[in-house]
């Protein structure tokens, strides 16, 4: 009884300390991928067209979706503030509460979110297809190291497409946020735009969106192109990738998101 | 897609995603208002500062000239200090009386001038003389309601028309 019982904690023990070993062990791969991937970049950087090539891929293809979320959530965001601001006599300010909602929160968040199930699950199943088909050790035989050839120059798109995307939301936002509030709602345009003047200032609420947009930008693009390349080269490896490349950049911007802004916002005066 | 046609498209992404960080700077956020405008400091204190913010604005006469600074409490008389930056073209009488106001019930708080005739001017690190402090509603109800029961008991010695009361917001000298 006793011996089984026994048995039996070990056996729980056992599986714990396996899952955090495993963890451990993970993450250690990740951060020397990351270095070995910075170590490459000088390399990739040299063949400028495959980083080009990779931008046009996560960035401007990823546009339509971006500036088009961006334009509904600002509408939307508009409406819903409108309704709440307008019992406090409020209204004019829904400037304020459509530009710092969206330069500090939802624009970075959001488009985190669209890149990483655009872009980021693109890159994870090319390269976990690209090992499956045993590309990448064709590479190596060819003396041309995957991870400058193919892993960096996605990095770096991913990376120098991020901010430009956020930003991009951010101001198809406020425009869509306008649209609604000034020609529909019929709050006054000076009174739109001069109050969120005086209320969103570039720093620290524009740069900081901007700093986070750029570490969701590095942290999607680490997971994606680690994932495809650690993918088991099978048809059901490459998938599972994709679905954790979305599942963890998901919950990565999340994390990160409420990280950043108890670091950012938690002295700054608000409004 | 040729090399050339990425070139491009990545061009105007680049282009447009820099045009809308430029923006949300300077349409957006306020980056190039009144902080590259050369401006000179002033000092004020009040008793109370009430719910005054970093950077709420300075106006006079309902004109934005300034922004508050800094607010400090000075340890020996235990009075708020804050200094203001006013804007270089604006300049106010020594006898400026600076009070603290809130615009509508539930709007900012901001800093008011109010200048008066003396033929001096506050020049760069001046302190305003005359100051007054914020409104406490709480404060104000609470007078009121003394007020309103010590001339209930006093009867007929405290006529309503001569009420004891001091203004919350008192003018310091």
């Amino acid at each position: 009884m006793s011996a089984e019982l026994t048995a039996g904690v070990a056996q729980v023990l056992r599986r714990i300390g396996g899952t955090v070993t495993g963890a451990v062990s993970k993450l250690g791969f990740v951060s020397r991928f990351l270095l070995a991937v910075l170590w490459h970049t000088p390399g990739a950087f040299r063949r400028m067209h495959l980083t080009l090539r990779e931008i046009y891929f996560a960035g401007v293809l990823s546009l339509v979706i971006i500036l088009m979320s961006g334009l509904f959530v600002g509408m939307v965001l508009s409406l819903q503030g409108y309704e709440t601001l307008k019992r406090y006599g409020a209204g004019e300010q829904l400037g304020i509460l459509v530009a710092l909602s969206l330069v500090r929160e939802l624009g970075p968040v959001m488009s985190g979110l669209l890149f990483a199930s655009r872009a980021g699950s693109a890159m994870t199943a090319e390269i976990g297809l690209m090992k499956t088909t045993e590309q990448l050790a064709a590479m190596e035989m060819m003396a041309v190291d995957p991870l400058a050839r193919v892993v960096a120059p996605r990095f770096w798109g991913g990376v120098i497409s991020m901010p430009l995307l956020a930003a991009l939301f951010s101001a198809f936002g406020i425009f869509g946020g306008y649209i609604v509030g000034v020609p529909l709602i019929g709050i006054d345009a000076g009174a739109f735009w001069g109050q969120m003047k005086a209320g969103v200032d570039f720093w620290p609420d524009v740069t900081n969106g901007i700093i986070k947009s750029f570490v969701f930008g590095v942290a999607v693009s680490l997971i994606a192109v680690f994932e495809g390349y650690d993918a088991k080269p099978t048809a059901e490896g490459v998938s599972s990738a994709t679905t954790r490349t979305v599942v963890m950049s998901s919950l990565a911007i999340l994390a990160l998101d409420f990280v950043m802004t108890v670091f950012m916002f938690r002295g700054a005066s608000v409004v | 897609m040729n090399r050339s046609a990425i070139d491009l498209w990545v061009g105007i992404f680049v282009a447009i995603g820099f045009g809308a960080i430029l923006f949300l700077a300077l349409k957006v956020g306020n980056l190039l208002t009144l902080d590259r405008t050369p401006g000179y400091h002033l000092e004020a204190s009040f008793d109370n500062i009430g719910g005054l913010k970093l950077r709420a604005p300075v106006k006079a006469a309902g004109v934005v000239v300034g922004r508050v600074e800094a607010v400090r409490l000075d340890p020996k008389i235990y009075d708020a200090v804050v200094t203001l930056r006013i804007d270089q073209h604006y300049e106010f009488t020594r006898d400026t009386i600076a009070s603290i106001n809130t615009s509508g019930l539930l709007g900012e708080v901001y800093i008011g001038l109010d200048a008066g005739g003396d033929p001096v001017m506050l020049k760069d690190g001046d302190r305003i003389r005359k100051t007054q402090s914020a409104v406490v509603i709480e404060k104000l109800i609470s007078q009121f309601l003394f007020d309103k029961a010590s001339s209930g008991a006093g009867g007929e010695a405290a006529a309503p028309g001569k009420s004891v009361e001091k203004p919350a917001g008192e003018t310091k000298k």
